[in-house]
């Protein structure tokens, strides 16, 4: 139902698609351990248009296709290389896309990937459109709950930390809402969620300032980074950020079956003592994200 | 319509956009894309008192449009009604309606926005709310507002 589909926005996609994407990548996780052989990808060209740095994410991209016996172009910072200054990104993707079976963009401008979709034949996948929309982060953050947890519907899932400028939570929220969770928004008072992604969630989240509020409810806590650059005063920095930093006192509060999960990378905001403590999640959260893209990979080119 | 706008200037064929807000007749001709040599007589009647407070109203001569023209104006004047006029009577009355899509009338707001980088596509949005008017653009998905959307009209 997916092939041939771009994945741009993750409200394109319905509940029954995001499940059955789910139901996919389950069955990829041993061939993303290396523990399976799996090379449903032979003969597919993956091209990687990264108009930004992002090892990360450029990386687990190229492992997924591997993992499954495709092969990669790279077109990794392309006004450096291939791509002559003041092409448009229209051309750019329409020569990329006569080269290759998908294309998985990352842009600097908001609604890059939706242009490059317009402009492509062949499936496009966002892998971060500016401040906009990464769909992939929020599939495979949604897989984590789903795979640890059992499930999202019904879940207290909390969203800590910059949710005024945070995009990772915003576009989380409004998945998060429509598959049934009940979200609690924790921020401080100059870092609340917008107005306009409240409006696009159905139920009303619960709004608390302190971590302590919810410490002993939620079931899943997704911290994010307060960055530095947001206060004036480095001193109100220190004192704000450590107010919802997660400590091993902190975690000791929490419930045994409760989850950490943190996009990465982590600055200070989870002490390194929370590591080895079992409500730790978020390198396996990282490890997910394989196959969740080759999921995304093998049902957009329709090899599953 | 109110009596004393149509005994100034009557026209014979065309439309009269009636109870548009003050100061944005300009605007509503440059959305309709009425706009240097057209071809028939146009006039506009800024501040004009009505029952309702102070309106602007704009008349084209010999010229009609079609619903879906017609409702773009409610992007910046919703209130506006238009008069279509045949033989000096009023045969239509058409309150203005907000598109459901909105393309190429509009410059989003985003600076960062993809549509404002010299791509070879014109800028669309879709109609979130009507009351308040909120539209979201289809690429960066940034919300604008009334007031928003009537400094951006393009
Ligand atoms: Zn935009």
């Amino acid at each position: 139902m997916l092939k041939g589909r771009d994945i741009v926005s993750i409200s394109d996609l319905s509940i029954e698609e995001i499940e059955r994407i789910f139901e996919v990548a389950r069955k990829m996780v041993p061939v993303a351990r290396g523990e399976m052989k799996n090379e449903n990808l032979r003969g597919h060209i993956l091209a990687n248009l990264f108009f930004e740095p992002s090892t990360r994410t450029r990386l687990s991209f190229e492992t997924a296709m591997l993992r499954l016996g495709g092969s990669i172009l790279d077109f990794s910072n392309p006004s450096a290389t291939s791509i002559a200054k003041g092409e448009t990104l229209a051309d750019t993707v329409r020569m990329v896309d006569s080269y290759s079976d998908v294309i998985v963009i990352r842009h600097p401008y908001e609604g890059a990937a939706r242009l490059a979709a317009e402009f492509a034949e062949n499936p496009v996948i966002n892998a971060g459109d500016g401040a906009g929309q990464h769909p992939t982060q929020t599939l495979l953050d949604m897989f984590t709950m789903v795979e640890e947890v059992g499930r999202i519907n019904g879940l207290n899932i909390a969203l800590i930390g910059d949710l005024k400028y945070g995009r990772t939570a915003h576009s989380l929220a409004i998945a998060l809402d429509r598959m049934g969770a009940k979200i609690h928004l924790v921020s401080p008072p100059t870092l609340t969620m917008p107005t306009h992604i409240l409006r696009r969630m159905n139920q009303k989240p619960a709004v608390h300032e302190k971590l302590e509020d919810i410490v002993d409810l939620a079931d899943v806590f997704y911290v994010t980074r307060i960055q530095k650059e947001r206060f004036p005063d480095p001193t109100e920095y220190i004192r704000v950020a450590g107010s919802y930093k997660i400590t091993g006192k902190v975690v000791e509060k929490m419930k045994d079956s409760a989850i950490i999960m943190h996009p990465l990378p982590r600055v200070d905001e989870i002490s390194p003592e929370v590591d080895n403590m079992p409500q730790a999640r978020y390198f396996k959260q990282a490890f997910y994200g394989i196959p969740i893209r080759m999921a995304l990979l093998s049902l957009v080119l329709g090899v599953e | 319509m109110d009596e004393q706008v149509l005994k100034v200037q009557k026209i014979k064929n065309g439309i009269v956009i009636d109870h548009i807000p003050c100061g944005l007749a300009l605007k509503v001709l440059k959305i309709l894309g009425i706009e240097g040599d057209i071809g028939s007589t146009v006039t506009m009647a800024m501040h004009v008192r009505s029952k309702m407070g102070w309106k602007d109203v704009v008349k084209i001569e010999d010229r009609y449009l079609d619903d879906r023209e017609i409702d773009k104006i409610a992007l910046i004047a919703p209130t506006a009604t238009v008069n279509v006029i045949r033989n000096y009577q009023v045969i239509k009355k058409h309150h203005v309606n907000v598109p459901e899509k909105i393309k190429g009338i509009v410059r989003c707001i985003n600076p960062k926005c993809i549509t404002n980088q010299n791509e070879p596509v014109e800028p669309e949005f879709y109609l979130v709310s009507k009351n308040p008017l909120v539209i979201r653009c289809k690429y960066c998905e940034r919300e604008m507002n009334a007031q928003e959307i009537a400094n951006n009209i393009i």
